[in-house]
């Protein structure tokens, strides 16, 4: 039970995916318009990453090693067209805001890397749980971000007007998402600046695509697995 | 006459209007990760030139020869991605096998791509919009066209801001992506184009 608790302890706070690691950028600028959204992508991705986990680490014996890679993309892009096909019949408002970033949770290398480096190597309940924490991580930053926009770009909290200021235009359309994710890095440099000063361990923090791409191939991408297949 | 104008319609509209990076974020991996020079931003560019618009043709043509015959088009991103990567792999022995000089200029960054999410943005994107094989292969190109354009205006810019007094919590990441902030402000510039 302990191991499950430090799992979910481990996805949303230690190991942030989208704020301590840096991964999955592509739809954290791109559907963070509203706090809704955000939170719609989040909870979405979660349910993939869970089941996949589950999936994956119930299958991990069976599952050839050098074929892993083809193997969990199979595995992960049907639970995004069951996702996909549900959220089209019952929340149909969310499938239409989130239009294609639905199918791309695929490539999120979130999950991906989940599979390998945690649901490929450990049985299946820490599997789900790890899924869980991971998901609930990115689904929390995911929905601060869009409140974030959505206060400054709108005035608005979850779709209410609050009408306090005028609103800032710009934070709600493309240009906005690079310069909250601009602040947000900003913050993370500060930490580890700051932790190092104390003596820390700050190897952790932005170790996704903070780096150059074309060492990856050299020495691996380390915690993070690109797609190699 | 009509289908020219429509597919110069698509060119401008996908390299510039609603440029795949700057606009839908898509691909923006290697478009912050290997941004450091121009020479690399510029082989990464034309790699994924190369790539989406093969990839383009060819999930156009599954997709219309094989899924919607049997009534399988809810199966394309699965089907998609499957094909995508194994393209990637196909296309890099190809090269290595047939095209040496153009294996040394493209083959490091053919590997990187099968991660860009573009590729499998633009297919999915071919089958939303009900693009025939012609108009998917050019919309395909103009997408890659407008990702080579900014990756190599960004390299540019990263390349003049290596000699620039940055603060020290701004350094690395933080300043690239105001970087590409200012640059998706000029971009929407383009809006009115259509």
């Amino acid at each position: 039970m302990n191991r499950c608790i430090e799992r979910l302890y481990n996805g949303i706070v230690k190991e942030n995916p989208t704020l301590v690691l840096m991964l999955g950028m592509c739809p954290t600028l791109a559907v963070t318009t509203s706090a809704i959204n955000g939170l719609g992508m989040g909870l979405t991705t979660t349910v993939v990453l869970a089941l996949s986990n589950v999936i994956i680490s119930a299958l991990r014996k069976v599952i050839p090693d050098k074929i892993r890679i083809p193997a969990f993309i199979v595995i992960i892009a049907s639970f995004v067209t069951i996702m996909q096909l549900l959220l089209q019949a019952y929340i149909p408002s969310l499938y239409t805001a989130l239009g294609i970033y639905i199918p791309l949770i695929v490539v999120n290398c979130i999950i991906l890397g989940r599979a390998e480096s945690y649901a490929y190597k450990n049985p299946v309940i820490p599997s789900l749980f790890d899924g869980i924490g991971m998901g609930l991580g990115f689904t929390i930053a995911l929905t601060v971000i869009g409140l974030l926009r959505e206060f400054i770009g709108g005035c608005q909290a979850f779709g209410a007007d609050l009408g306090w200021f005028t609103p800032v235009g710009i934070f709600k359309m493309a240009p906005g998402a690079f310069f909250v994710l601009a602040l947000l890095t900003a913050i993370q440099n500060y930490a580890k600046i700051k932790g190092a000063k104390k003596g820390k361990d700050v190897s952790k923090i932005q170790s996704g695509c903070g780096s150059d791409c074309t060492k990856c191939r050299v020495e691996g991408c380390k915690d993070r697995t690109a797609e190699e297949a | 006459m009509e289908t020219v104008k429509d597919l110069l319609l698509i060119l401008v509209a996908s390299s510039l209007v609603s440029n795949v990076v700057l606009s839908q974020f898509l691909g923006l991996c290697p478009f912050l990760g290997v941004s450091k020079k121009v020479d690399t931003a510029l082989g990464m560019g034309s790699a994924v030139i190369f790539v989406i618009t093969i990839a383009s043709f060819v999930a156009a043509c599954i997709y219309k020869f094989i899924l919607v015959p049997t009534n399988l088009e809810y199966l394309q991103t699965i089907v998609f991605i499957l094909v995508i990567a194994a393209l990637v792999q196909f296309v890099e022995m190809f090269l290595k096998r047939y095209m040496k000089g153009l294996y040394q200029s493209l083959g490091v960054y053919l590997p990187l791509i099968t991660t860009n999410c573009a590729v499998l943005g633009v297919a999915l994107t071919n089958v939303t919009k009900g693009y025939g094989i012609l108009y998917s292969v050019v919309n395909g190109f103009a997408t890659a066209l407008g990702f080579t354009i900014s990756i190599v205006l960004l390299a540019s810019i990263r390349e003049k801001l290596e000699y620039n007094d940055v603060p020290e919590v701004l350094k690395g990441m933080p300043i690239v992506l105001i970087t590409a902030g200012l640059m998706a402000i000029a971009f929407c510039g383009f809006s009115g184009l259509i």
